[in-house]
């Protein structure tokens, strides 16, 4: 330990804290100056497009690659200096399923154990234990996995030393809803029970699920950071889109809407569509809906959605179409 | 005191988890047993047509069987299809992700190559095994145990040194299409060497060429020391086949050990 251990601005003692976090490949620059705080037992989102440079900050934050600027410590060590004892503290679930699939998933974990000095025996009773934990105990060969599988063999992986930090790395793209799921219980699960963990994904809604605090990445600076709550509420929240039938009600409908809402209502004659952001979307919704029965206005589609990425960053960029 | 027992334990790791990784592929082997059994295949259909079909053109010094003659260039080629093996495998592992697994963990970060070396020179002392019994198969024989013996230490030993030059290439391999490249030329390679024809039969530099193939060295010598037929030859090179034997691959192995470790080191940039 060569910095001691840095404190995050709320005076906890934080895991993961980077300062200044550059990296440069060549003439582009992949990560521009990062700065990260995460406490102990609490969820950090990366959140960002694709090339926001989310991998490149796990990749430095995991020793896999250097930083060319500012530095790093993870659960108090240097990732720089003192890559080892990083390594003894982390567990890495990466973007790829890095998980051998020649290999069963009790042989995969066995050897993972093996090579982080577990001896033979303890190596085989955490291999048995994980696969329990991840449902995998029955399962047959890794090539015969299903998606959601792997990354659960991935996920029990990176816990074969129960590691204070975990990092996650889109740990759910490409997965269906189901088992998007079930790697979204396993990693509250972890959580609950003390693990820190730093996760990357490009859905809002997995951040809003799981973070404690978000740092919205793009084009390798922290745009925005704060709680699920604050970054919404910088971002306006949810909105709700009313469509009517008939489009001499329209006005009528705006004014309902815009009682329900927390801001003034969009109104798009064409579409017969009135939109609004909302702050409490259940009650905008059950609230527009009960005023619509009352006035006689009938509804063809009613809808709370949440902004997409894209409205995200637009916003937060100003309008910097990508 | 203190820094020869860490550099101890560190030599002890990089030996255990060597081994570790290394055992990893016999796991592979028993859980896919066809795969083993067609790495043998492979190269013994090649030899059984080359013997058959090619074997009654070829004039053969000493009026030996063609197979006697062939049968040294063939474990020759063996060691040397080796290269694209051990280079699919290090390319498979670094694009799948499971080398950055090994590098995020605790363990010895020498012991990825060095497992990976334990492992390919096993394969192939069981693919030269399987290679040996199919000549002795068609009736090919060593004269002497002893020179039998150091015949396939200069084979393991060529194999050993292109071990890592596939490390290397495996490593510094984005595109699987190169893999296909290294494949598709270890066959002209192999042809522009002693193992089935005389060099002295090609056009003049091609024949230099030839007799300067590492290639031909180790299959000079081992047709030397299995007392088998060979061209001879009157160029410095054919005369002194097993000292370059020795020399070829230890070139060889410095060179492409130097690069991998390097190139492996340099994962982190």
């Amino acid at each position: 330990m060569l910095y001691g251990t840095l404190y995050d601005t709320t005076g906890e003692a934080a895991l993961i804290v980077a300062r200044g976090l550059r990296k440069t490949y060549g003439g582009t620059t992949a990560l521009d100056g990062i700065d990260l705080d995460v406490g102990q037992g609490t969820v950090c989102g990366l959140l960002g497009p694709n090339g926001a440079g989310k991998t490149t900050a796990v990749r430095i934050l995991t020793t896999l690659l250097r930083p060319s600027g500012g530095r790093a410590e993870v659960a108090g060590f240097d990732v720089a200096t003192h890559p080892r004892q990083v390594r003894r503290s982390i567990g890495l679930v990466g973007q790829h399923t890095a998980v051998d699939e020649l290999l069963t998933g009790r042989q995969n974990l066995e050897l993972f154990g093996r090579l982080s000095h577990l001896g033979a025996a303890q190596a085989r009773a955490r291999a048995g234990e994980l696969l329990e934990r991840f449902g995998l105990a029955h399962a047959g060969p890794v090539k015969e996995y299903s998606g959601g599988m792997r990354r659960r063999l991935d996920l029990a992986a990176g816990m074969i030393l129960a590691p204070p930090v975990l990092f996650l790395d889109e740990p759910t793209t490409g997965l269906d809803p189901r088992s998007r799921a079930e790697i979204w219980r396993a990693v509250r699960e972890l959580v609950a029970a003390g693990t820190t963990v730093l996760l990357t994904t490009q859905y809002l809604e997995e951040a809003d699920q799981l973070a404690d605090r978000i740092s919205v990445i793009d084009a390798g600076r922290v745009v925005a950071e704060g709680s699920p709550a604050e970054l919404k509420a910088k971002l306006g929240g949810d909105r709700l889109d009313v469509v009517v039938h008939d489009p001499a009600r329209l006005a009528q409908a705006a004014e309902i809407v815009a009682r329900a809402a927390g801001g003034p209502p969009e109104v798009d004659q064409d579409t017969r569509r009135v939109s609004a952001p909302v702050g409490e979307r259940v009650a905008a919704l059950t609230g527009v809906l009960a005023a619509f029965a009352e006035a006689g206005v009938e509804a063809e589609d009613v809808a709370v959605r949440r902004p997409t990425l894209d409205e995200v960053f637009l916003s937060l960029t100003g309008g910097d179409a990508r | 005191m203190t820094a020869m027992t860490a550099t101890g334990g560190r030599l002890r790791w990089a030996v255990a988890d060597g081994w570790t990784v290394a055992r990893r592929d016999l796991v592979h082997w028993a859980n896919q047993p066809m795969t083993v059994v067609f790495g043998v295949l492979f190269p013994v259909v090649i030899t059984l047509a080359f013997g058959y079909l090619f074997g009654g053109a070829v004039d053969v010094p000493e009026g030996a069987g063609y197979f006697a003659f062939l049968m040294p260039g063939m474990y020759g080629m063996t060691m040397l299809f080796g290269l694209s093996s051990t280079m699919i495998t290090v390319t498979t592992d670094v694009s799948k992700g499971v080398t950055d697994r090994f590098r995020s963990l605790p363990m010895s970060p020498s012991a990825v190559l060095i497992g990976r070396a334990i492992a390919d020179l096993l394969h192939s002392v069981v693919v030269l095994a399987g290679m040996l019994a199919c000549g002795l198969a068609v009736g090919w024989r060593p004269a002497t145990l002893s020179g039998a013996l150091g015949a396939v230490g200069l084979l393991l030993l060529l194999r050993f040194s292109l071990l890592w030059a596939g490390i290397y290439l495996g490593l510094i391999t984005r595109d699987p299409g190169a893999v296909v490249a290294v494949q598709t030329l270890e066959f002209p390679v192999g042809f522009l060497s002693n193992a089935f024809v005389a060099p002295a039969t090609m056009p003049g530099w091609l024949g230099a060429v030839a007799e300067w193939n590492p290639l031909s060295s180790t299959v000079a010598a081992a047709r030397q020391l299995f007392g088998n037929p060979g061209w001879g030859g009157d160029s410095w090179v054919a005369q002194h086949a097993v000292p370059m034997a020795v020399a070829w691959p230890v070139v060889i192995t410095v060179v492409f050990f130097v690069l991998s470790v390097r190139r492996y080191r340099r994962l982190d940039r």
